[in-house]
């Protein structure tokens, strides 16, 4: 399928503060996830997946992490000679106008009107899912909506920032919204996904503008929800939103279970990423492994227990980790005892080091550290 | 107009590798799998590509379906330029008649016209059948130092496995006197690791004399390096001593995915100043469940095991089911392993499915070393 008549807009960096410390030194969209893959590579997959030949990516902070990721977007089959990957970055003005969601798509509202497409997709990078936007284009198209809202059902995840419940609704036609409610019941919110069609975008968004109203869900979204035809699309796969440290933590260890693993790294609807050349992984004659994902360029040599590790991590002999997500070329020295812990890419921990994190609480290392 | 080339390598890619049996039924060998993720035209490829040769044919003829979409524009090499890169080049049509590659010569020759448009000052041949790592600059700086219209490398063989090479005599300075094919009293231990270095203008001469003799078989071993030699051509032995591995037949292809898991073994895939690029598969990484075993192994993306492995290569993607145990063996991409199985001293081919309960490749005591290829074709 070459091209359908949606416009993909990714955001790079919004929901970041959600998950500082990860975040720090990277976006968003350019966070570890599952042992090799970038949290970017799940809506860039899934737009290309679904058929989208045009996407922009919104950018802002530190994205040249992203940047050396998505490169041209030659994984994502969107380096092509017509449309493909557009990297958006704040070009003029206050770059923090780009945290900002109604101001960034004022800001690239040029691109966004040469586009020929006539449906824009709005997606962050802080969900993981298999998702496909085709399916959600032709239920909008049959709902005759202005805006549809990709919700998922469920308990609202812990700490998440402003989220939108669906408080009011007739089948999927949505009559109200309530943002940042809190209830511990379960109940319809939405996964930061819209689909809207172009010329409803740019007119409301220059609205906003006007009036200096620019909070996207109350002001674009909430206001308006008597005056256009808003609709839900419920996703009923696998999702996880990273809305925390906790959070993060928890979906990376999803990933162990087999079904999991089925569904969203669907093998006709694959998660693509930028690949490096590494070996397969080594196992020393000493290693044991157990209900853990293991990349490629890995070497063990100690024990790894209900564990992550990314590419080109080397457990050295007698070390033992448990409970753990491992960061590209990692190295954990000799006699190392790990638990509860993230450790960031790069990292030197040496021999004979203990470190203890609570299922509740892990313990996070930064990229680069030596301990 | 090409930008001139001082190298273009020829990467002999034709050949059906009959002694890998049901491996090669689909695909010419130097598409077999390799290593966990590779296939052995990864090696040569990455080797031009780190050795800055940026202009390489790539002679296909058996088998091409799988050899040509492997390689596809190149880019995993980075080999996909505007005007150099890699090209396939397949026997083609004339205006008077077609013919098939009639040997390694021959098919260097029907493609002059590709060499040609780079002009280029040397022309390196490669065979698409061995495993190693070689930084072919500075055996094209050794052939400048030598003034030789010839270079072929060589290896030390030891000397009572002499019989089984092509053994180069030479001169101390290594200048050739003598091809010795397969000899039975061998004077030498200097095999011909089927790599060798021409001046291009030689080299087209002689293609051309050869082409004309009707008793030639168009070979390089057995027709144009003995003639070139019996016409006074200065022809070299350039020694190499890292590792290489001729895996042309079921036992050493076996031998080679072994050496991997040797620790004893300096052959090191994960050298960053000489990656070997691949054509990557996109999968998640591998799983290693709550019953598994794993010790003393290579093991790719997309796997999930459940089984017991040891001392054995797992490629991409494979299904180890419950109980099964896998012991030195090469399990390669794509294959199901269902539940209690037992392989031991086996190649399971790409996408086999072995059924449940079914025993493969056990050793007798004492007995040569055998390796079973499990039987499966899709």
């Amino acid at each position: 399928m070459r091209g359908n008549n949606i416009l993909g807009l990714i955001f790079a960096n919004m929901s970041k503060n959600s998950i500082r410390e990860i975040a720090r030194s990277r976006t968003m969209g350019s966070i570890p996830f599952g042992g090799r893959y970038r949290l970017i590579d799940f809506p860039l997959s899934n737009m290309a997946n679904s058929g989208i030949n045009k996407v922009g990516v919104v950018v802002n902070g530190n994205y040249r992490s992203l940047l050396n990721h998505i490169g041209s977007g030659k994984p994502w089959d969107l380096s092509r000679r017509n449309d493909g990957l557009f990297i958006l970055p704040p070009i003029s003005g206050n770059a923090e106008d780009f945290d900002n969601k109604v101001k960034a798509i004022f800001a690239i509202r040029e691109f966004i009107n040469d586009s020929k497409e006539e449906y824009v997709l709005l997606c962050d990078c802080d969900t993981v899912c298999n998702i496909n936007y085709a399916d959600i284009l032709k239920r909008h198209i049959e709902n005759n909506a202005d805006i549809t809202i990709v919700y998922k059902n469920g308990t609202l995840p812990q700490k998440i920032i402003k989220p939108v419940v669906i408080s009011e609704k007739n089948e999927d036609k949505i009559s109200n919204i309530i943002i940042n409610p809190e209830i511990d019941y379960e109940c319809d919110y939405g996964l930061n996904m819209y689909l809207i069609n172009k010329g409803i975008l740019s007119n409301v968004i220059e609205e906003c503008m006007s009036r200096n109203e620019v909070d996207f869900e109350r002001d674009f979204i909430q206001k308006n929800i008597k005056r256009f035809n808003i609709y839900g699309y419920k996703f009923e796969g696998f999702s996880s939103m990273i809305t925390s440290s906790d959070a993060y933590f928890e979906s990376n260890m999803a990933m162990m279970k087999e079904d999991v693993r089925i569904e969203l790294f669907d093998y006709s609807r694959p998660i693509y990423t930028k690949v490096r050349d590494d070996m397969p992984a080594r196992y020393g004659s000493e290693s044991n492994v157990k209900n853990s994902l293991i990349s490629n360029g890995c070497i063990v040599e100690g024990e790894v227990y209900n564990s992550i590790l990314f590419k080109g991590v080397h457990i050295k002999r007698g070390a033992k980790v448990s409970n753990c997500i491992i960061m590209q070329d990692t190295e954990i020295g000799e006699h190392c005892r790990l638990d509860y812990a993230m450790i960031d890419k790069n990292t030197i921990i040496r021999s004979g080091r203990s470190m203890m994190g609570f299922a509740s609480y892990p313990i996070y290392i930064g990229k680069s550290s030596v301990v | 107009m090409y930008p001139k080339q001082e190298v273009v390598a020829m990467l002999l890619a034709g050949g059906q590798g009959s002694r890998l049996g049901s491996l090669t039924k689909k695909l010419a060998k130097p598409a077999v799998e390799y290593g966990g993720k590779y296939r052995i035209i990864d090696f040569p490829l990455s080797n031009c590509v780190n050795s800055g040769i940026d202009a390489v044919g790539v002679l296909t003829q058996y088998q091409p379906l799988i050899l040509n979409e492997y390689i596809g524009s190149g880019q995993p090499w980075d080999l996909d330029g505007t005007n150099v890169g890699v090209q396939i080049l397949s026997p083609y049509q004339r205006s008077k008649g077609a013919s098939w590659y009639s040997g390694t010569a021959n098919s260097i020759y029907q493609n002059i016209n590709y060499i040609e448009r780079y002009n280029p000052d040397y022309v390196l041949v490669l065979s698409g059948d061995h495993i190693y790592k070689m930084d072919y600059s500075k055996m094209i700086s050794f052939h400048k130092s030598k003034n030789a219209d010839c270079t072929i490398a060589v290896i030390e063989v030891p000397i009572n496995e002499a019989h089984r090479f092509g053994i180069l005599n030479t001169y101390s300075d290594g200048e050739i006197y003598e091809f010795d094919e397969k000899p039975e009293f061998p004077k030498g231990n200097k095999a011909s690791m089927g790599i060798y270095v021409f001046n291009w203008k030689k080299l087209k001469y002689y293609l051309k004399q050869d082409s004309l003799n009707s008793d030639s078989t168009n070979d390089f071993g057995k027709d144009v390096l003995p003639y070139m030699l019996s016409k006074g051509e200065k022809m070299f032995a350039y020694k190499f001593d890292g590792y290489w591995k001729d895996v042309g037949t079921i036992e050493s292809l076996w031998e080679a995915n072994m050496d991997l898991l040797n620790s004893e073994n300096k052959f090191n895939l994960n050298d960053n100043l000489w990656r070997i690029y691949s054509r990557n598969p996109i999968m998640p990484p591998h799983y290693i469940s709550n019953i598994a075993s794993v010790k003393n192994s290579l093991i790719s993306d997309g796997c999930n095991i459940y089984g017991e492995i040891d001392t054995s290569v797992i490629f991409t993607g494979v299904y180890i089911g419950k109980n099964s145990r896998i012991r030195n063996s090469v399990v390669m991409s794509g294959a199901i392993i269902e539940d209690d199985v037992d392989i031991e001293y086996a190649i399971i081919p790409e996408n086999a499915i072995i059924k449940k309960g079914s025993k493969l490749g056990k050793l007798q005591k004492n007995q040569k070393l055998k390796i079973t290829v499990a039987d499966y074709t899709d």
